[in-house]
């Protein structure tokens, strides 16, 4: 197979908060299509990690870029102004643990909003688009619900439309399970799964150990703010490389 | 001529200082939102000295009478070669005044907020006034609407200040019957079910707002 340009690139990035080092020199590749699974153990940067390559945090040093183009600072090496942040980060999708539903919006609502506010389509293709994407999560009937009403693993999948409303480049997904009773867990994998054989590109922190394991191309497992392991799951989790990973894989599998 | 007889008689005065008054508390009101709600950002800036200067501005507001500001606006001024005439005083002078107010009720509820609401805006490419006004502002109204009516009854008092500065406003008007006829007590009692009324509509609005919240699963703090 001939080497793609990959569609999201992060290059080196370290982050501090104050005196703790978060993420020391992490770099990745993905390719369009591909879904890639970040684990590691609880405080390990998964998160801020994720949260790095669409800028909600600054990194301290290194470099994301998306479909070539630098993520949150210009050619120049000055930082992006809030407008130019902002178009960049609406190419990429992202889903938050606590789902971060709107709630003065209905759900129709919530996933028309952005196409509508940010994109400028029209308030009538983006309700005919939203309402496929709502029948694709399986939430077609709680169209005019309020996200108050809807139990955790409904508002996620809520939130998962409202994210491919933006038809992203590539999709984040920020422990999307975690928050969820663990019989709801199966409803938000299954719309996941589902994405991902269709080819969604996705980035995924996640402690489901069969989801990376089934759905992803790629496994990084990241310790202490590096990146300790990077492979196939099937060579990941039959075969781990280091004693951090097996370690790991001993108490999370 | 009974006393109430005289007052009746003199309806169209009071009738006009009551449009008067819903004027200027309608027009302040609106005006002291939007000013407050421009603020309420720049008040969370990273910039130290705009965050300074911008509490300073509330702070100092919130600890001065407003009779004494609309003084210093409409007899003040003039020494600085500021002559305002007296409704622009009265209407600049309680915006102003109680956009200070509006911005702090705000704030205090933008504290309140998740910050996951912010973050999963700017992640879907929202920023500046657009996050704000569609995101931001609609929860911190809907989570604070009580607040807001208590303010909205402030501002419909302070309107009857600003006969101080020769606005005819209700009270001005029922002043001046009282003192043209000698009449000590009906266009008292008028003017206060007339400020009672307007006020029974504000606790309407807030009560269907606070409605509106509730269905969102919001207003509950």
């Amino acid at each position: 197979m001939p080497e793609q340009t990959p569609i999201l690139v992060v290059d080196d990035i370290s982050k501090s908060f104050d005196a703790l080092k978060v993420l020391s020199n992490v770099s990745l590749k993905i390719h369009s299509g591909e879904t890639i699974s970040i684990l590691g153990p609880s405080g390990s940067g998964k998160s801020t990690l994720l949260r790095c390559i669409n800028w909600l945090e600054k990194p301290d040093r290194g470099d994301i870029y998306l479909a070539g183009q630098r993520v949150g600072r210009k050619e120049d090496g000055q930082l992006m102004t809030d407008g130019e942040l902002a178009h960049i980060r609406a190419q990429m999708g992202m889903v938050f643990q606590n789902f971060n539903l709107w709630p003065h919006f209905t759900v129709l609502q919530n996933v028309i909003e952005c196409p509508v506010h940010v994109l400028g389509i029209s308030k009538d293709n983006a309700v005919v688009r939203a309402e496929q994407l709502l029948e694709k999560v399986g939430l077609k009937e709680k169209r005019d619900a309020y996200p108050y009403s809807l139990s955790g693993g409904q508002k996620q999948r809520v939130a998962i439309a409202r994210a491919l409303a933006m038809s992203p480049t590539v999709l984040l997904f920020d422990e999307p399970t975690s928050a969820l009773d663990p019989e709801l867990v199966g409803e938000v994998l299954t719309v996941m799964r589902d994405l991902a054989a269709e080819g969604m590109t996705m980035v995924v922190v996640t402690h489901e150990m069969s989801f990376a394991r089934d759905v992803c191309q790629e496994v990084v497992f990241l310790d202490e703010g590096q990146v300790v392991e990077q492979s196939t799951p099937d060579k990941f989790f039959s075969n781990p490389q280091t004693d951090r990973a097996k370690r790991f894989l001993t108490r999370y599998v | 001529m009974t006393d109430l007889e005289i007052v009746l008689q003199e309806w169209p005065r009071l009738a006009s200082g009551f449009g008067n008054t819903v004027f200027l508390f309608a027009g302040s009101a609106i005006g002291a939102f939007l000013l407050g709600s421009l603020m309420v950002g720049p008040m969370r800036s990273r910039n130290k000295i705009v965050r300074v200067a911008l509490h300073s501005f509330v702070d100092g507001m919130r600890m001065l009478p407003f009779l004494i500001f609309v003084y210093l606006l409409y007899y003040g001024l003039p020494a600085f070669g500021i002559k305002l005439d007296a409704w622009t005083a009265g209407l600049l002078g309680l915006i102003i005044y109680h956009c200070a107010y509006v911005a702090e009720i705000l704030r205090g509820a933008w504290d309140q907020l998740p910050a996951g609401q912010t973050e999963s805006a700017q992640a879907h490419g929202y920023h500046g006034l657009r996050l704000m006004r569609r995101i931001i502002l609609p929860q911190l109204i809907l989570n604070s609407a009580p607040v807001f009516g208590n303010q909205l009854i402030y501002i419909l008092k302070d309107t009857s200040f600003l006969m101080i500065i020769t606005v005819q406003d209700l009270t001005y008007a029922a002043s001046s019957i009282q003192s043209m006829y000698f009449v000590p007590l009906e266009p008292f009692l008028i003017a206060m079910a007339l400020y009672w009324a307007v006020s029974l509509s504000i606790e309407g609005l807030v009560r269907v707002v606070q409605g509106t919240a509730k269905v969102r699963g919001l207003g509950r703090a």
